[in-house]
């Protein structure tokens, strides 16, 4: 059986004045898959989601909706899809409530949905609070409510959890998860954070510069020299230019002076490891800290850009 | 079935509009309060009956009037004789005081005050007095500024007294009939004039604000992205406007006939029917100019490009009728002027629908007008 894809992104430009903020995307997502897209700031992620959803048109290349295009199709493509904008303030004097409302209002639903949406996002306490009131972590949720409202095929979060602590972030993360539970709903979602990406997402994929680098699942990704380990330590000295010292086991140090430690990927960790040490130790520098961790999706950007996903 | 679902759409939209006004506290002040405030101040200051008390400066003809006894002054002798002297106080010199009593129309009094030529010019160039008085050759001499009406308005009185040689005339001639009717006082003109100052103001500010404030949130692109008809966005921005602009002006009305027995002379219907043609155009044009930007500097300034020209020309204060002739066919056009012009004839001429058939069509054409080029260039994000 050969499924139709749910969203279909064709080879995809888009640039503003001097800024190819979308740089020829190809993707697909089917029913029931949880796509996270990866990157750093200035990737090209909310360009492309806007894309997506409709809100902006792209230069070049075509994006299908269940198999069809925006135009001319804004109407019904909108009663399917549920998102969340990077950045959204609700009308501040609106309760939680009465926002949720107007919204339904949109879908022609019944206030029932309200309240069962009130209960999955948990703001039942604060209903009746105006939305300039909420936290950030509570506006958040309010906004993942809106975009659920409609029970949406498709659901589009850009960055539904930046600027939350981590048991804001957590919260959202059970609502998804949830979600993902009880429904066959597709979703895309934006992120900074591996860790989500990992949580909510059986797809990432990592975009830099509006390309994507590297696509697949999270074992796919980071299946090639999956054996490798990673050395993570810091030094007595403080600037020891160690990345400079040549050594014979040809092992790459990778120096970060803003965190003032380096990295070390090593193929052969039981055999490597002693060099590294007798390494250290001939050009008489002390460890302070080593740690050995598996190979993470930030440590894989980081060799694949040279940059880190957030700094 | 899908006429059902748009009546919701634009339901729900009326409601959050609606409550996203009234509970901004500002809004009761400036939309209710201010205007009544207006309507007291400037009705009291220019309607009620007051005395008159107007300052005049008699040069001091130096040594001719202390010393000349035999030939003594006119206009000294004149306030020797017939007026009431002020005493002296501390930054107040010798001041005489002459009042003409008049039941009717209100007493006159006058103030004279003795100083140089050069003193009183500068008291004249700070308004405080219209007019000075001198002598030569044994003639009394007025100089005042030709173009003010007020100087004439003294130099009449004071002529006539100081022509009838002493004798204080008692105003309140049988010739003279006062017009207190309705629709003849300044605050006959100005009540109208506010309730159409009061629509353009908040169809502008209200209304584009609001939605360049939208845009700038980003919530006119989160709205846009539901089933959500875009033209009712902006029908019930419209509505929740006029039916705030019709409570305000109601408010203001009830007051002003309170207070100062202002009444509708015309067809209450014509009333309703070009105030909501001037609702329209106003909140045509407000939503034109806030059609693109998503900065309120920019708003503010595309506002106050629009407001201020009519705030000036239109007349909602004073009449437009000092405009030169030939900029009066071009104010009259303006939508502000359609608006209070009409809202007078009905308020004051007792007019009724068929002379504001014409404007009202002009401020609906108008609205539409704007409103469709609006639509059509909206940026929604
Ligand atoms: N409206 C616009 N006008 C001009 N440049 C834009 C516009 N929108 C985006 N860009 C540029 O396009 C690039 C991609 O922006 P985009 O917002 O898609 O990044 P992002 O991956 O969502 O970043 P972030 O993680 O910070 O949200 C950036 O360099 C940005 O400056
Ligand atoms: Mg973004």
């Amino acid at each position: 059986m050969k499924k139709n894809p749910v969203i279909e992104v064709k080879n995809v430009f888009k640039s503003f004045k001097n800024v190819q903020a979308v740089n020829g995307v190809d993707f697909k997502i089917f029913k029931g898959q949880s796509v996270a897209l990866l990157g750093p700031n200035g990737a090209g992620k909310t360009t492309l989601m806007e894309m997506i959803e409709g809100i902006q048109k792209p230069d070049k290349g075509d994006i299908l909706i269940m198999g069809k295009k925006w135009k001319g199709n804004e109407r019904e493509l909108h009663r399917d899809i549920g998102l969340s904008l990077q950045e959204t303030h609700f009308i501040d004097r609106l309760t939680v409530f009465e926002t949720l409302k107007l919204f339904a209002g949109f879908y022609e639903l019944k206030r029932q949905r309200v309240d069962e949406i009130i209960r999955i996002i948990g703001l039942a306490e604060k209903t009746r609070s105006y939305v300039v009131n909420l936290s950030g972590g509570q506006r958040q949720r309010l906004a993942l409510g809106i975009a659920l409202l409609n029970n949406p095929k498709i659901l589009l979060l850009d960055e539904p959890t930046t600027g939350l602590d981590p048991n804001a972030r957590r919260e959202i993360w059970s609502i998804l998860m949830d979600l993902k539970k009880r429904s066959q709903t597709s979703l895309i979602l934006t992120t900074h954070y591996m860790e989500e990406a990992e949580q909510l997402c059986e797809r990432i994929i990592i975009i830099d510069n509006g390309r994507i680098l590297k696509q697949g699942t999270l074992e796919q990704l980071l299946k090639e020299d999956n054996d490798d380990k990673i050395i993570e330590f810091a030094l007595e000295e403080s600037n020891p230019a160690i990345d400079r010292i040549s050594n014979p086991s040809g092992f790459q140090i990778q120096w970060d002076a803003d965190r003032d430690n380096g990295i070390i990927v090593l193929k052969q960790i039981e055999k490597q490891l002693p060099e590294f040490l007798n390494f250290l130790n001939q050009n008489n520098l002390r460890l302070r800290h080593l740690e050995c961790r598996r190979k993470t999706l930030d440590d894989l950007f980081t060799t694949m850009t040279g940059r880190r996903l957030h700094e | 079935m899908n006429k059902l679902i748009q009546q919701k759409q634009l339901a729900q939209l009326i409601s959050a509009h609606f409550k996203e006004i009234i509970r901004q506290p500002a809004v009761i002040f400036w939309g209710i309060i201010f205007p009544i405030l207006m309507a007291l101040g400037l009705g009291i200051a220019f309607t009620r009956q007051t005395d008159i008390v107007r300052h005049v400066a008699v040069i001091e003809n130096n040594q001719v009037f202390t010393e000349n006894a035999n030939n003594e002054l006119l206009i000294h002798a004149f306030l020797e004789k017939h007026a009431d002297k002020i005493e002296p106080s501390k930054d107040k010199p010798h001041q005489y005081k002459i009042t003409l009593p008049d039941k009717k129309l209100g007493n006159t009094t006058f103030v004279f005050e003795k100083t140089t030529w050069h003193n009183a010019m500068i008291l004249l160039k700070r308004g405080n007095l219209g007019i000075i008085m001198d002598e030569k050759n044994g003639r009394i001499e007025y100089h005042f500024d030709p173009l003010n009406t007020d100087a004439h308005f003294s130099y009449l009185k004071l002529s006539k007294i100081f022509g009838q040689n002493g004798a204080v005339v008692e105003e309140g001639l049988e010739s003279v009939h006062p017009l207190t009717v309705h629709g003849t006082r300044y605050i006959d003109f100005l009540v109208p004039g506010l309730m159409a100052m009061g629509v353009m103001m908040s169809c502008m500010w209200g209304m584009s604000y609001g939605m360049i404030d939208k845009r700038a949130k980003k919530l006119l692109r989160r709205m846009v992205a539901t089933p959500m008809k875009k033209s009712y966005f902006l029908i019930s921005l419209m509505t929740v406007r006029i039916t705030m602009n019709l409570i305000e002006s109601t408010l203001l009305f009830l007051f002003a006939w309170l207070v100062f027995h202002v009444t509708i002379e015309g067809s209450i219907a014509g009333l309703l029917t070009i105030f909501i043609a001037g609702n329209i155009a106003f909140g045509g044009i407000a939503i034109f100019i806030s059609c693109r930007t998503s900065n309120t500097e920019v708003g503010n300034g595309l506002v106050n490009a629009v407001v201020m020209p009519m705030m000036v020309l239109s007349g909602v204060f004073f009449s437009y009728h000092n405009f030169p002739d030939w900029s009066i066919p071009f104010i009259q056009k303006l939508p502000l002027t359609l608006l209070a012009d009409g809202l007078r004839s009905i308020f004051i001429e007792g007019a009724g629908y068929s002379e504001i058939i014409l404007p009202t069509a002009i401020l609906l054409s108008i609205g539409i007008f704007f409103f469709s080029a609006g639509l059509r260039f909206f940026k929604w994000h």
